[in-house]
């Protein structure tokens, strides 16, 4: 953690590597996105304000930033499962399972948007059996407990609602998780286990005292990269949410939708918004990793 | 479509080397479903072209949803003309970027738009749901397939000729604006463009009924079959008039000013007209005109300068932010 210590460093070339790596950022990286900031500095205050809370666009954000959470935390659980599994258990096929799992990184997410729609859609193979469960759990539940708009919150169809938006930026996520975890997990010797067993721990008590928390920080990680791509997702989820304002429109396409009005203010204004919060939630992140790691996982 | 004029730019090379004729490119920044109609259009031209000058021309095409091509154009896309799918994304040329003088549309005969198309709807087969017209579209259990127009230039045709409809029948404004509410009630999906609109209808099997661009229609009846879907035409629709012009800067700058004058000329000669009604739209052209009658049933046509004062007050009036579109959605 002492990366800017006192003691001056053993290696040779610091100062012309961070030099290298503060241009490279800046290229890519700082320059791009202080651009939206600067184009933004051309709307007043009350413009700004005016722009980043419309009533539409506050409910893109709940619904964007809800169902990116919903999605990341998802994919943390399953990918824990897939990373598992991968890496613990051989049997055949999986080198080709352990390729699928990068798929999601190579599709064009229009492709991934609109083979989702065609798959989910109410003719869809799967649309065909799940879109009258899904609507039937949907009643059911609004029976139950009335007082909850749940067509409104949870959605009354699968795909062109929200329950659509989850599942692609579920997709999208799901190999940050997995490829962060693999390498923590093939790391860990069995010899801790076999400590862990012969000190007297069950398997339950080995699994969340002893695997788990040195799993945690790159769980954490991989969920924020899971929830950062999901923020961002514009391709796939397009084709697939309906887009119905006030109700399922995620925050990037409103950010399109400004711009397709010659309005290339009040879109980096949302922009600027988005990535504050961003930025604001990866830094919390970051913090909550460095806490785990210091409460936990001991000596890494 | 792609490989054609790879070839045809290839066949366009050969040629040049062989005879020590000019050789010139154009770039026609377009939007979505007039592919078909350029790629047409463009060995006509190029044809037409060698056989009067001797020059060779290559033209790309580019297309997209209109306003981002508009974009493109504004942000440094060196189109030497544009043919767009409404005056309001080439007034932005002028309005944002100044690439294009002001009164652009005037250099052209009949408003700069050599073709028109209106808009129509789309149904199942056997017209289950009884579609005959506008009315039928606001009944309840009538599920409508529309795209978004904040986004989608061939929507906001689609939400005018509504309007349109209902003004024309009630005589005001307020009912309008009650009938497109009405209307947009009856949508579940609203997709970015029109073709992921048509393919919503079409592919995933959603809505009834489609509110759509007549060409892009005849063109899903086209790919899909006229045994699945059929094409009903209300009483009374909106002239859809998708604008042409030379992109000034740019063919200044590129020294390619006569010819992509002459090739937006030449979309209003016969052989022009010929081939817009050839590819589902509607040519200015009478004899033209005549000769694709059967194809386009006559309809009463409303303009959008005599009934919404011109692209630039009905973009502001009704889809900007907080415009009228935005109140029909507003809790």
């Amino acid at each position: 953690m002492t990366l800017f210590g006192k003691r001056k460093n053993v290696l040779p070339g610091f100062g012309l590597s961070l030099g290298f790596t503060l241009a490279y950022l800046g290229l890519i990286v700082l320059i791009p996105l202080s651009a939206a900031f600067i184009k933004t500095a051309g709307l007043s205050w009350a413009d700004f304000i005016a722009a980043v809370t419309s009533p539409r666009v506050v409910a893109s954000y709940k619904l964007s930033f809800g169902v990116s959470l919903l999605a990341a935390l998802v994919n943390a659980f399953f990918g824990l499962i897939l990373a598992w599994v991968l890496v613990r258990y051989t049997f055949p096929g999986r080198r080709i399972v352990d390729a699928l799992v990068d798929l999601p990184f190579a599709l064009p997410t229009a492709v991934a948007g609109i083979a989702l729609t065609a798959i989910y859609a109410k003719n869809g193979w799967v649309g065909q059996w799940l879109e009258p469960l899904w609507a039937a759990g949907v009643q059911r539940l609004s029976e139950w407990i009335p007082w909850i708009n749940w067509t409104e919150w949870v959605g009354g169809k699968l795909a062109f609602d929200r329950p659509g938006i989850f599942l692609a930026l579920t997709f999208v996520g799901l190999p940050f998780v997995v490829r962060t975890l693999q390498p923590v997990l093939s790391e860990l010797e069995p010899e801790i286990e076999e400590a862990a067993a012969t000190l007297g721990a069950n398997r339950w008590q080995t699994m969340t005292r002893v695997i788990f928390p040195e799993l945690l920080p790159a769980l954490i990680t991989g969920f924020a990269l899971a929830f950062a791509r999901a923020l961002g997702e514009y391709g796939s989820v397009v084709f697939i949410a309906g887009n119905m304002p006030m109700h399922s429109e995620i925050t990037p396409l409103l950010i399109i939708t400004k711009l397709e009005q010659y309005d290339y203010r009040g879109a980096t204004a949302i922009a600027v918004v988005m990535l504050a919060v961003a930025l604001l939630m990866l830094v919390a992140v970051g913090s909550l990793q460095t806490w785990s790691r210091r409460r936990l996982g001991g000596v890494r | 479509m792609k490989i054609k004029s790879v070839l045809l730019s290839a066949l366009a090379l050969a040629l040049a080397v062989g005879a020590s004729a000019k050789s010139v490119e154009l770039l026609n920044v377009s939007y979505d479903p007039t592919r078909e109609l350029y790629v047409d259009f463009n060995q006509a031209f190029a044809a037409h072209w060698k056989a009067t000058t001797g020059d060779d021309v290559t033209i790309k095409q580019s297309h997209g949803g209109s306003g981002k091509q508009a974009r493109g154009v504004i942000d440094g896309l060196q189109a030497d003309v544009v043919t767009l799918a409404l005056a309001a994304d080439v007034d932005a040329l002028y309005d944002v970027a100044k690439l294009i003088p002001k009164d652009w549309q005037k250099r052209l005969p009949q408003n700069s738009t050599p073709y028109t198309s209106t808009i129509v709807f789309l149904v199942r087969k056997g017209n289950p749901k009884g579609i005959k017209d506008w009315d039928d579209l606001v009944k309840p259990g009538v599920s409508v397939i529309t795209p978004n127009p904040k986004t989608s230039g061939g929507a906001r045709w689609n939400y005018l000729a509504a309007w349109a409809y209902a003004k024309h029948k009630q005589g005001s404004d307020d009912a309008g604006k009650a009938f497109v509410s009405a209307l947009y009630k009856n949508v579940p999906v609203l997709d970015s463009g029109a073709r992921g609109s048509t393919t919503t209808f079409v592919q995933r099997g959603i809505g009834d009924v489609a509110i759509s661009w007549e060409n892009e229609a005849f063109l899903a009846l086209k790919e899909f079959g006229a045994d699945k879907f059929e094409i009903i035409v209300p009483s009374l629709s909106i002239l859809a008039e998708p604008p042409v012009s030379v992109v000034d800067k740019v063919v200044k700058k590129k020294g390619t000013e006569a010819v992509a004058k002459a090739y937006l000329e030449y979309l209003y000669s016969p052989e022009g007209q010929d081939i817009a009604g050839r590819n589902f739209y509607r040519p200015r052209d009478a004899a033209a005109a005549a000769k694709y009658a059967n194809v386009f049933p006559a309809l009463k046509l409303v303009t959008i300068d005599e009934e919404f004062g011109g692209w630039a007050k009905a973009q502001k009036t009704h889809f900007a932010d907080g415009g009228v579109f935005d109140q029909i959605y507003a809790k």
